[in-house]
């Protein structure tokens, strides 16, 4: 196989520079602030009343070798984002560049040379094939089309590509109905690898087939990658698929890229909740895995319209985080970690964006019903940021983590809840107490939001003022353990923020990190009162 | 076919006894359909059975039968212009009655009220011309002779039980306003309005964003707890398998192939092609292996099933049994430890190494 493709790479002189060797990992693909909107008309007139933003501004690449996934629900436009970067369709805005050269606004003839560049898969192998034609017509169509005539007769060409895709040669004179689900979709394959493309866009190449033919396509598409150095995007609802064919991931929310990372990153530490949220609901073929449902995140209702979707953060109808940042700015698609581009105020898995922010008090109450409690409890200090405004008690997580007090930790913690089982009255009268110095922290650390947010390592940075040395975080995380109850929280506090500024690895801001103290301790044991809401569980 | 019938594995569970014990039993069900090509054999002895408050869920891929024997249960092939020519066999026992045998009006009368369905696709099952409430309330009141302000009452608690927001308000809706996950609840709702013991659900997940998936699941898991009724669901996503259900059928060709508890099923598949399902599956809970290992060939025409196991065109260690067997005798169930069967002519030791050695540290 590998021979008669060396000879047809002969055959098409334009495609020799598609270079084989991946390796440089140069940008094929740039999308820079991309929109489509869709009008919607009324009346007499037809005059414009809204629009569908089925894809409101996204930005991503795609390098030279590699495939991205797009995920996300349905309606969230991966699929017209699909088709707009194809050029299928006219962007609203934004721009597109292929290699180098920007082909937003080309015509459809200037288009055409492109086309044997860029090529689509389609998702319903049913639909997508004319049935009034055979194989060979279908499959030779591009060559027809952009008028290349490829060694040995475009016959031959047709015949070697449907051998390519695991069909028989002897299929040529067929129609489309003769064939199952999955020779379909191998025959729309070799109609898009026909002018050997550089970037493949693949729309849900798999979901219309069985598991087992799923399989066989999956591993097709991988060879001939490897074979032929073809770029992908593939377009996805399942992020089963989706994790085993992706270099990098692509998840979309109405309209949005919410989160950009490689694979590892976005399967091991997904940052936006909806990812979180997302990954959670795929079942897992494991019965033993059945109880533990603890990990699932259920959200609720569907996602919002596409018409006039939510402002500010356009997951915060849904999330179980949200804050009132999140209903007034919408978040900035940063790299908060290299290779992990993430639009959120409070990211699962780091340092919160916004710490001091105001918990929504419908995202708490659906926090408490939804998310299990093992997630709100395994969830880091710095990820529990909703109460911090509310409630900042106190404790030394970072300083824990990072100093020799860790023994401390789990004391203090333990005093913690203890005080607040013992009486809730204190416990409350203390967060209030405390309130005032974690605001002082807080207002020292409320860097504006997007400079708090481009550089990752921000705000501990920021808020530390020449370092108090780990002893004296040690000796203030001792006091914390020992003291009575009322002044434990203070002097967590205190440690706390002493343990920022000695920590380099100190990821949390005190706001954070007295949030999840505020969680531990007056929220969990003292249901019904007003802590619950803002403390989410 | 009749010695299939007189064959204890067909029939494995009180076969002694007419009257079986166990909520639904299926014995040796068959399903033909005569057409113009040749007689398409959609189920070809099938049998299970399946108590209250359990869940069989039964796998396969698109033309192994699975929808085809849900359908057989609930009566619905006798129904249409094509009812006539369908060939059933075999005997469906719900609750001590027995359906292949039983008049169309009698099943009518189960129809529903002791047994209902959720289908995969709510908009081309549901009526687009009436309202959700109206088309819950005609299925409640078919059932039970109450007004229709009764009813209604009865529409809106279950629109509020499978969680619909403002019940009150959505009952009045049609079904192309309802959202696609919000149309399955309005499903769920319907066959669920009188109570019914047996709930098949076919694919009802299949057609819904992984999101909207984890909601329904829970949903027809919570609805199972309350109501103690036997669910069947049919899919061929083994995550969802795993997720719910008790028991498992993997059928092919035509032909269950497997049963067992679902835990023995994960855990000490016995069956090449039940491996072959598990290999082919991209797994969101593990690195990715370098490759998926799919099921090489085509699912089989079931007018021309081939002979002897069915799975041997496709099987990779067919050759394994002497004498040429797999291709021309066909595989019993067998028992392989308590309540899990297996057809196929791999030796006990065979199967047990391959699975051990090849196939599982793959998965």
């Amino acid at each position: 196989m590998s021979e008669t493709k060396k000879t047809d790479e002969a055959a098409i002189p334009q495609q020799t520079s598609a270079s084989e060797g991946s390796a440089d990992r140069e940008v094929l693909l740039r999308v820079e602030g991309l929109t489509k909107h869709f009008p919607i008309k009324k009346g007499i007139l037809q005059r414009q009343v809204g629009a569908v933003k089925a894809v409101d501004g996204i930005d991503f690449e795609v390098r030279k070798g590699e495939t991205l996934g797009v995920v996300g629900e349905s309606g969230c436009g991966k699929s017209t984002m699909g088709r707009v970067i194809t050029r299928l369709q006219d962007p609203t805005g934004g721009k597109i560049t292929f290699e180098g050269q920007d082909i937003t606004r080309l015509s459809t003839g200037q288009m055409r040379p492109l086309r044997r560049d860029i090529q689509m898969i389609f998702q319903d192998p049913y639909g997508s094939l004319n049935p009034r034609h055979t194989i060979g017509s279908i499959v030779s169509a591009p060559f027809r089309l952009q008028g290349v005539e490829p060694e040995g007769g475009v016959k031959k060409e047709v015949q070697r590509l449907l051998s390519l895709v695991g069909l028989s040669p002897e299929h040529y004179n067929r129609y489309p109905h003769e064939f199952s689900g999955g020779q379909r979709q191998r025959i729309g394959i070799a109609r898009a690898l026909a002018l050997k493309p550089k970037l493949v866009v693949a729309d849900e190449p798999v979901s219309a087939l069985d598991v087992s033919i799923q399989a066989q396509v999956v591993n097709l598409m991988d060879d001939l990658q490897q074979e032929l150095g073809l770029t992908y995007v593939i377009i996805a609802h399942d992020l089963s698929v989706v994790r085993h064919v992706s270099d990098r991931i692509a998840v979309m929310y109405l309209g949005k890229i919410v989160e950009l990372a490689d694979r590892t990153s976005l399967y091991e530490a997904p940052m936006h909740p909806y990812t979180k949220a997302l990954m959670s609901a795929v079942p897992v073929p494991d019965p033993k895995r059945r109880g533990q449902k603890n990990e699932r995140i259920l959200l609720r209702g569907d996602v919002p319209s596409p018409i006039a979707p939510p402002s500010g953060c356009r997951f915060h109808t849904r999330c179980w985080k949200a804050t009132e940042i999140c209903r007034t700015t919408e978040p900035q698609l940063i790299e908060l970690r290299p290779g992990q581009r993430v639009a959120c105020h409070h990211p699962e898995n780091f340092a919160d964006q916004a710490p001091q922010d105001t918990v929504l008090l419908s995202a708490a109450k659906e926090a408490s019903e939804l998310v299990p409690d093992a997630v709100v409890a395994d969830a880091p200090a710095e990820t529990k940021p909703a109460a911090a405004g509310d409630e900042p008690a106190a404790e030394e997580k970072p300083a824990g983590d990072k100093e020799p007090a860790a023994e401390e930790k789990p004391a203090a913690k333990d005093t913690a809840s203890e005080q607040a089982e013992g009486s809730e009255a204190t416990a409350s009268e203390q967060a209030e107490g405390s309130e005032a110095t974690a605001s002082g922290d807080a207002s020292k650390t409320a860097v504006p939001e997007t400079a708090a947010s481009k550089t990752p390592a921000a705000e501990p940075a920021e808020a530390a003022e020449p370092a108090e040395d780990a002893a004296s975080a040690e000796a203030v995380a001792e006091a914390a353990d020992t003291a009575p109850a009322p002044e434990a929280a203070e002097a967590a506090a205190a440690a706390e923020t002493a343990g920022e500024k000695t920590g380099p690895g100190a990821k949390s801001t005190p706001g954070k990190a007295t949030g999840k103290a505020a969680k531990k301790t007056p929220g969990k044991p003292a249901t019904g009162t007003g802590s619950e809401e803002s403390s989410g569980k | 076919m009749t010695e299939l019938s007189k064959n204890g594995a067909a029939v494995d569970e009180s076969a002694a006894a007419q009257r079986p014990e166990a909520f639904l039993e299926v014995r040796d069900l068959k399903v033909h359909f005569p057409t113009d090509d040749g007689l398409v054999k959609s189920v070809d002895g099938v049998s299970f059975s399946l108590e209250k408050g359990k869940t069989l869920a039964i796998v396969g891929e698109s033309g192994s039968g699975k929808s085809v024997t849900s359908l057989a249960v609930m009566g619905l092939h006798r129904l249409g212009p094509r009812g006539k020519n369908v060939r059933m066999s075999g005997e469906i026992w719900l609750d001590g009655k027995e359906l292949v045998s039983a008049s169309p009006d009698e099943v009518r009368k189960l129809r529903g009220r002791e047994m209902a369905m959720i289908f995969q696709d709510p908009l081309s099952a549901m009526h687009p011309y009436y309202k959700v409430g109206d088309q819950i309330v005609e299925a409640y009141r078919v059932h039970h002779d109450v007004s229709k302000k009764v009813a209604r009452a009865r529409a809106i608690e279950m629109l509020d039980r499978v969680g619909i927001p403002e019940p009150a308000k959505r009952v009045d809706g049609y079904p192309h306003e309802f959202s696609g996950g919000m149309r399955q609840r309005a499903m769920i709702a319907m066959a669920l309005v009188n109570n019914p013991e047996l709930l098949i659900a076919d694919e009802p997940t299949t057609a819904l964003d992984v999101t909207v998936q984890a909601q329904i699941l829970d949903l027809i898991r919570d609805l199972q707890k309350e109501f103690g009724s036997a669910v069947i669901m049919i899919t061929h996503d083994l995550g969802v398998v795993a997720e719910i259900a008790d028991e498992v059928l993997v059928m092919y060709g035509g032909r269950c192939v497997e049963r067992g508890p679902a835990g023995e099923v994960f855990e000490q598949p016995q069956h090449p092609y039940t491996w072959g399902l598990l290999g082919s599956m991209p797994r969101i809970d593990r690195e990715t292996s370098e490759r998926l290992i799919p099921v090489k060939g085509q699912p089989p025409s079931l007018i021309n099933v081939p002979s002897g196991c069915a799975f041997h065109p496709r099987c990779p260690y067919a050759d394994i049994p002497k004498g040429n067997v797999t291709r021309t005798v066909r595989p019993e169930l067998e028992q392989v430890s308590t309540g899990h069967w297996s057809a196929c002519h791999l030796p006990t030791e065979d199967r047990q190494r391959i699975w051990t050695e090849e196939i599982a540290p793959k998965l």
